[in-house]
């Protein structure tokens, strides 16, 4: 009962806070000049019409010299339209500025980007977590000796060399001067081929190393911390061999504080790394994010701020909760 | 009865003075006390990787002071025709040390080859470096030469350039007084190549095999070199079309004999507007830099080669690096100021004031930080980057120095200690700076030292994302010279991308070492341990 108790706080805190974000981004957003100039080609009656029907703008007339007078529709107005629409049809607005993807459903060109980000950022998960906690036990077991020393100067290494810095070195290492990647990520949406897959295989490393690195140190602290226990000493002593306690006792207590950090990774394999996905050309959420900034496409811009907050809250609150889940000792809420 | 040991009557003439001897004092401390700064900073040095690190970011930050002082380029500086020079020190191109030079390995075909060759052959420079060469017979029978190109020479004459008169006397001045030719003689316009492409090619100055075609191919006399083509006239005779030249003329130049007549070369052409010359492009540089522009730019010299649009590598890399520090620094020191004010109220008060800002805290810090740049950079669309990323980098950056502030003031505020001082009268005030907030230091210095290296990755890799140009006058962003970097690599010049990523690795490993030795070095726990 506490544990429901709590989740359910901490869930309403979650949601307190992201309509409390969104809402201000909104605000923010609809306090900006609308961007009312037609692009060329187009027919500036068309684009009020369309502000219109957005429900942005009001009362059009056409003055003089083609100039278009109008009212703002109230920011309270809009906003509660803004999410009648959402929940009634599932429509976050169309991209206004945005000149690819002008007059597109927001949602759909959105659903069209997630499937690169997500799977480059699955991949990485997947091979960088076993090895990542490979190493960490590793480097545990056999502290202060030679490979912990080599794994310890591995892991500073890679945290210290910067995401942007690490991705370069693999483009220009692996696809420029071995070739044996293509330089950029294939636009084809087959994403399950062999070429596309291939192409992905240099953003997927350059992102595990950084998890990889990540994961091996707070391992290795945790489990070392774990492995000075008195417990440790009892399990021995009552006969387990050191294998027997090291698995059944000493990794599952270090696991306790591992395990929520994987479980907050998988979830923000959504919203993945704006960097490496400008390195390498992935045409997935972070370069639409990119630019829908850059074009001010403001209704592109509100639906994937409201993303990328959302997920990382999501995270974050998946994290605290699971702890309580894994480790009985902990009981959250209590007092 | 009597006892011998009690005492009730003494008499007078027992007692005697105390001698100085007699006292029983403690034995004075032997050691210096050591303070807890100056234990924090003997054990910092203790750390070896930590002062490594120290000396490593000192020389970061005098990198950054001196060397924007020391070159005479700016961020602001491009030079187009300069683009993708290579790396070049003089200690090592004056050795003949085929490395850090300003010169490329390139393999290429006859007409590449013969085109350097030919401008060697004209300039006397080392476009081909040692006039060294391999060649080699590819599976079709082509040659494929190998050697090392001087992208310096390499560019030669560039495109024929139109000058003022005044500036084609000024540069005769100039070699005369020098000795340094600039202008060299120009082919007639009717000998020139007839393709758009090839027209304005002031490279080519050999006769050619077929001046129609689109790829030139030159000329062999049967030593097999190439044969001029410059354009002459008759010595006396004067031409509309022909400006006066009285200074250097290339070597060999002595008027040429023909017909028993004496003919000159011409050094340029009337055209409108000007003087079309061939200027070798970098004494022409040269030229420019010192005696028109007078910038301090002496001669193309890129320490750290060029980008694509020909700036300077070094400068930016020297600027961009001042920016950032400078940058840190003062977002640091605002965020400290902020959170150590608001934690410290929040931490010692408690309460509600606690609860409430709390609250604030925790939601300002779920926003995304690239959601506040872009509204910021969206609302003050006209103002300068640099500000927008100082006020989004303030408005949640002191979060976090708020909340390690609070949390050290529950740490320690329900001490004895604070009891007593309180109890003595101390005000508030008092106890929040004097008694409590010393105690905290460690953390927060450590804390301070930690957030400038990521500060400084933050600002770069917005730069490089685009979000943020910090672009303008003497500013730039080490990230805008990566993303430039990036392009580069493809261009095959990965040199653009080395220097500022071995600037960002030097300075966030140094920083990482750095704060962990801090960290140690402020836990007075670990006192003695290593000794």
């Amino acid at each position: 009962m506490y544990m429901f108790k709590y989740v359910m706080k901490r869930l309403g805190l979650m949601l307190f806070t992201f309509f409390i974000i969104f809402t201000m981004c909104f605000v923010l957003i609809k306090l900006l000049p609308i961007p009312t100039n037609a692009l060329p080609g187009q027919d500036p009656e068309i684009v009020m019409r369309t502000l219109e029907g957005r429900g942005w703008i009001t009362n059009i007339q056409e003055g003089k010299n083609g100039v278009w007078t109008y009212d703002r529709v109230p920011i309270l107005v809009q906003y509660v339209d803004y999410f009648k629409r959402i929940i009634t049809r599932g429509d976050f607005g169309i991209a206004t500025t945005y000149g690819e993807y002008l007059n597109m459903n927001i949602w759909d060109v959105f659903k069209s980007h997630l499937p690169p980000t997500i799977l480059i950022n699955i991949y990485s998960t997947l091979i960088g977590v076993p090895i990542g906690l490979g190493l960490g036990i590793l480097a545990a077991l056999k502290k202060n000796k030679l490979p912990d020393q080599l794994i310890n100067i591995f892991i500073i290494l890679l945290i210290s060399v910067p995401s942007i810095v690490r991705a370069l070195i693999l483009q220009y290492g692996l696809c420029f001067k071995l070739g044996w990647f293509p330089l950029t990520m294939s636009i084809s949406n087959d994403y399950f081929s062999w070429e596309v897959f291939r192409s992905m295989i240099p953003a997927v490393f350059a992102l595990c190393l950084g998890s990889i690195a990540g994961y091996a140190r707070y391992t290795r602290a945790e489990l070392s911390e774990v492995l000075t226990g008195e417990f440790m000493l009892l399990a021995r002593t009552k006969g387990l061999t050191k294998r027997q306690s090291i698995f059944r006792h000493a990794l599952r207590n270090s696991m306790v504080v591992i395990f929520p950090s994987i479980l907050s990774e998988f979830i923000s394999v959504l919203s993945g790394s704006l960097i490496i996905e400008k390195i390498f050309a992935i045409n997935g959420v972070g370069g639409l994010y990119l630019n829908s900034i850059t074009f001010q496409d403001y209704d592109f811009f509100m639906m994937l701020s409201g993303f990328y907050t959302l997920v990382s809250l999501v995270a974050g609150i998946v994290t605290d909760i699971s702890y309580g889940f894994i480790d009985p000792r902990i009981r959250m809420g209590a007092k | 009865m009597a006892n011998t040991n009690q005492f009730y009557n003494i008499p007078a003439e027992k007692f005697r003075f105390a001698k100085e001897r007699d006292l029983q004092h403690d034995s004075k401390l032997s050691t210096k006390p050591v303070s807890y700064f100056q234990g924090a900073f003997r054990r910092f040095c203790k750390n070896k990787g930590a002062a490594v690190a120290a000396v490593i970011i000192l020389c970061l930050v005098l990198f950054s002071i001196f060397a924007p002082l020391f070159t005479p380029f700016t961020p602001a500086y491009y030079d187009m025709v300069y683009s993708y020079v290579t790396p070049k020190l003089d200690i090592f191109a004056d050795n003949n040390i085929r490395f850090w030079d300003g010169g490329r390995e390139k393999t290429g075909n006859y007409l590449d080859f013969i085109k350097d060759y030919a401008l060697g052959q004209e300039t006397g420079r080392d476009v081909i470096v040692g006039g060294e060469y391999t060649e080699t017979v590819d599976a079709e029978g082509k040659s494929i030469y190998h050697y090392r190109y001087d992208t310096y020479y390499g560019v030669g004459f560039g495109k024929y350039k139109i000058i003022s008169q005044e500036e084609y006397d000024d540069i005769q001045r100039y070699q005369n007084e020098t000795g340094r030719q600039v202008l060299y003689p120009v082919v007639k316009s009717t000998d020139r190549p007839t393709q758009e492409k090839n027209k304005y090619d002031a490279n080519i100055y050999y006769v050619m095999e077929n001046p129609k075609a689109s790829v030139i191919r030159p000329k062999l006399d049967e030593e097999g070199n190439v044969i001029p083509n410059y354009w002459t006239y008759e010595a006396g005779s004067t031409s509309g079309l022909i400006p006066e030249y009285n200074s250097l003329r290339i070597e060999g130049e002595n008027g040429v004999e023909k017909d028993g007549k004496q003919y000159f070369y011409a050094y340029g052409r009337k055209v409108d507007g000007g003087i079309e010359v061939r200027a070798e492009y970098y004494e022409y540089y040269t030229y420019t830099h010192t005696q028109v522009l007078k910038d301090g730019i002496e001669e193309p010299l890129f320490m750290f080669g060029t980008t694509q649009t020909g700036k300077d590598v070094f400068a930016c890399l020297a600027y961009g690096a001042r920016f950032s520090f400078i940058f840190a620094i003062i977002v640091n020191v605002i965020n400290c100021v902020m959170g150590i004010i608001v934690g410290s109220i929040i931490g010692y008060y408690g309460g509600r004031i606690d609860l409430v800002t709390c609250r604030i805290m925790e939601i300002l810090g779920a926003v995304p930080s690239m959601i506040v740049i872009t509204l910021l950079k969206y609302h003050m669309g006209s103002s300068s980057h640099v500000v927008v990323l100082l006020i989004s980098f303030i408005v949640t950056g002191w979060i976090s120095m708020a909340w390690s502030t609070r949390t050290q003031f529950y740490r320690f505020k329900n001490q004895e200690y604070v009891l007593a001082a309180r109890t003595l009268g101390a005000r508030d005030r008092r106890i929040m700076f004097k008694h409590i907030f010393p105690n905290g230091i460690g953390t927060l210095v450590t804390g301070m030292a930690l957030a400038i290296p990521s500060m400084i990755y933050s600002e770069t890799s917005l730069s490089y994302l685009g979000i943020i140009n910090l672009e303008a006058g003497k500013i730039t962003s080490v990230g805008t010279l990566i993303a430039a970097g990036q392009q580069s690599v493809v261009a095959n010049a990965a040199y653009v991308a080395v220097f500022p990523c071995l600037f960002l690795i030097l300075l966030m490993l140094s920083f990482n070492l750095f704060g962990n030795g801090l960290r140690d070095a402020f836990n007075p726990s670990l006192r003695g341990t290593e000794d």
